[in-house]
């Protein structure tokens, strides 16, 4: 039996090799378990050690009052639209660190909408007023939201990064790329931040030194080509500033979006073959973690035989006001016996990456 | 197979064996496996390399075809005499909640399903001693002179059993006349783990494992087949996981006549077990790995969606699964323990997840006779 273009590619993955556009599409035809091999011997070649990190975190989404209108979300309420809108006071936002320092919990995650009337300063004063109670690192906002006050504020992307960096800002999330090709944005969200502009913003905040992730959600209307475009300019600029600290790929979830209906959501089979497809074509990028929020709990816990070694953040339900130690326990407690049943062992990690405690 | 004898394959350097190359390559050669062959891999926690050893077993054995019915879970009776500790859908047979439906009630419900395309009744139920025989055999009757082409799949060994009790008949003589009254084939349920020591922490009263298979035994002698079930992810441990693969399997030597092995992970909700949690995919993808390993003998390995998720479902394709069971209208004895998939998948859904994953829907009913093939 002759070697395929397939095997090749895969050959040529395991053996340390990078590998093209043109190859990586040919791996959304290689056999799942084959890829997944390969995906997981690369995985290795980051973390070496059986080792499956998560972080304790909490989302905090102080408002959901947004102007961006994207066809993928059910969050956003429009300006004026009292029903449903809300805008966390700055006593609540501490009460909900509060909650999650008291857990152990290290970082929080502030995004929220793309609100008209929020100024640069609302933002630096929140952040120091949280830097100055809690010793927590501030991984918030998206570059949506900085290209947002940066209109609002009316200054440059740089001097917005630098304003809310000596406010207390540490490092940025990736939301917000969905896929980094106009033509798909342009369907999805034709009023959110081009894909040029996502890259300039994070190359930005990788030059003031700080540390970004890099998403994608797919199983939208994106081809299987858009996704490696999409793989490939991340690797791009991640070869030039090596900024990025992980890669975190999803699907898409259409449900009560103007989308449901109208197309066909990723299956789990996607999910993985993406997933291992990103762990092996992202060769310059140390952390893949697994989507069990999208994925659910059985095929985001198979996703770290395919490449991931990351379980996420725990997150903290925002809307969980009464957040009890109790019920956020029993969150760490599924994660820990998942990551353990899945023969690994479980890491609690900061937002670098960095292992703060490991659960033997 | 391509994996070859000696575990590494120069074409394929990334193909890897994990200290379980004498094991490859016993699959590789169709050997068949022992009872230390099945322990040691249940307990490798190499998904990859299981799933790419049976998915290539079950390439070979039955193609690309994946298998399913579009059918309606009748449930007559949810009252039952015994008090087995991983269901949530029985009560007692005082219980308010206890029901018997009227077969005037079932028939309207099948009728309805039929129009729908269903062609599969799933009978089970409780064991409900105040129900006379007749009631289940007009219940077949009844189906069959509606539309003799739905396949009626009824009563497991364990109900096959009570009924041979309590009408004082034999177990030829109790399933001769379900046969006549149009009876197909028995589902495989109530095997759960056949060890005693299982049985007594989780089904005690219920009949031994040795009496499940001498039920089926009889069932098969006189033509009539059957699946095999396992109910697994409570109290049991690997070596009984295997000693129930190999009680099939013997039994599968002598008769031949069960259609598919079907695995059911445990559901705990609203049951006395709910601290032992859900199965995990991990354990799930092994069990079904292993099964279609182990089991050479069996054609068919049967992954229930609904007791998974609709993008776990999928990814069961890959690890020995050819069958993804019924759309199943009105499940309710998974949901009743908390099972959080839809209580029916539409056929349309069903042919879309098979296809996602790059494979043949067939439409099919327990004897395997496709009604459909979307080529």
């Amino acid at each position: 039996m002759g070697v395929n273009g397939v095997e090749k590619v895969l050959t040529k993955a395991y053996e340390g090799k990078r590998i093209s556009a043109a190859e990586a599409l040919l791996l959304f035809d290689a056999n799942l378990l084959e890829l997944g091999m390969v995906a997981d011997h690369c995985r290795k070649r980051f973390h070496s050690e059986e080792i499956v990190t998560f972080i304790i975190d909490r989302n905090i989404n102080y408002t959901n009052t947004c102007i961006t209108y994207c066809k993928f979300c059910t969050f956003y309420r429009p300006p004026g639209e009292a029903e449903g809108a809300w805008f966390y006071s700055n006593d609540e936002i501490f009460e909900k660190i509060e909650e999650l320092v008291s857990i152990g919990g290290t970082q929080v995650l502030l995004q929220g909408g793309h609100h008209p009337k929020i100024t640069l300063e609302y933002y630096t004063t929140l952040l120091r007023e949280i830097k100055k109670r809690f010793p927590v690192h501030i991984h918030s906002f998206s570059a949506p939201e900085i290209e947002h006050l940066s209109r609002v504020s009316r200054k440059p992307v740089r001097e917005v990064l630098i304003a809310l960096r000596e406010a207390g800002l540490d490092s940025v999330p990736g939301g917000g790329a969905e896929i980094l090709v106009n033509r798909v944005k342009e369907i999805v969200s034709p009023l959110k931040t081009t894909t040029e502009k996502w890259l300039e913003i994070h190359e930005t905040i990788h030059g003031l030194g700080m540390r970004s992730t890099a998403t994608m959600m797919f199983g939208t209307v994106e081809t299987l080509a858009e996704r490696i475009e999409h793989f490939e300019r991340v690797r791009d600029l991640q070869d030039r500033t090596g900024g990025f600290t992980a890669f975190i790929p999803w699907s898409f979830c259409s449900g009560k979006t103007e989308l449901e209906g109208k197309i066909e959501e990723a299956g789990g089979e996607d999910y993985l073959r993406t997933l291992a497809i990103a762990r092996i074509y992202l060769d310059n990028i140390s952390n893949i973690p697994t989507g069990w929020v999208t994925e659910g709990y059985k095929v985001g816990q198979t996703g770290l035989s395919f490449g991931a070694n990351d379980f996420g953040g725990i997150l903290m339900e925002e809307k969980v006001i009464s957040a009890t130690g109790t019920a956020y326990k029993m969150a760490i407690d599924q994660a820990l016996s998942l990551i353990r049943r899945a023969g690994k062992t479980p890491a609690q990690r900061n937002t670098m990456y960095e292992v703060l405690r490991t659960f033997e | 197979m391509t994996f070859s004898s000696v575990g590494v394959n120069e074409e394929k350097p990334y193909l890897r064996t994990n200290g379980y190359s004498d094991l490859v390559e016993k699959i590789a050669e169709n050997e068949r496996l022992t009872f230390e062959d099945g322990v040691r891999l249940m307990q490798s926690p190499d998904i990859l390399l299981l799933g790419r050893l049976a998915d290539q077993v079950r390439k070979e054995k039955v193609g690309d075809d994946v298998y399913f019915s579009t059918n309606i879970n009748i449930n007559p009776t949810n009252a039952c005499v015994l008090r087995c500790q991983f269901c949530a859908f029985y009560r007692p047979l005082s219980h308010p909640e206890a029901y018997t439906e009227r077969l005037d009630d079932i028939l309207a419900r099948i009728r309805h399903a039929h129009s729908h395309g269903v062609r599969e009744a799933h009978i089970v139920g409780g064991l409900n001693p105040k129900i006379p025989f007749d009631y289940f055999l007009d219940l077949i009757r009844r189906i069959k002179a509606f539309d003799p082409d739905i396949h009626v799949k009824a009563f497991t060994a364990v109900e096959i059993d009570f009924f041979a009790r309590v009408y004082k008949m034999s177990l030829e003589e109790v399933l001769r006349s379900l046969r006549e009254a149009g009876l197909d084939t028995l589902p495989g349920g109530g095997a759960e783990i056949f060890s005693p020591r299982v049985r007594e922490l989780v089904c005690k009263g219920k009949i031994s494992g040795e009496r499940w298979l001498e039920v089926i035994a009889v069932s098969h002698r006189m033509g009539i087949a059957t699946t095999a079930t396992m109910l697994y992810g409570h109290v049991e441990t690997i070596e009984e996981r295997i000693d129930h693969l190999e009680k099939l399997r013997a039994l599968q030597d002598e008769t031949g006549k069960f259609t598919c092995f079907v695995p059911l992970p445990f559901h705990p909700e609203n049951t006395p077990l709910e601290h032992l949690g859900y199965t995990c995919g991990v354990d799930d993808l092994k069990v079904y790995a292993v099964s279609r390993l182990y089991l050479d003998n069996f054609m068919h390995l049967k992954g229930l969606w609904n007791y998974l998720d609709e993008k776990f479902a999928q990814v069961i394709l890959h690890f020995g699964v050819d069958d993804l069971g019924g759309t199943f209208m009105e499940e309710r004895i998974a949901h009743a323990a908390g099972a959080k998939t839809p209580q029916a998948l539409s056929q349309n859904r069903m042919i879309q997840i098979i296809r996602q994953a790059k494979r043949i829907p067939v439409e099919t009913n327990s004897s395997y006779k496709v009604r459909k093939r979307w080529a």
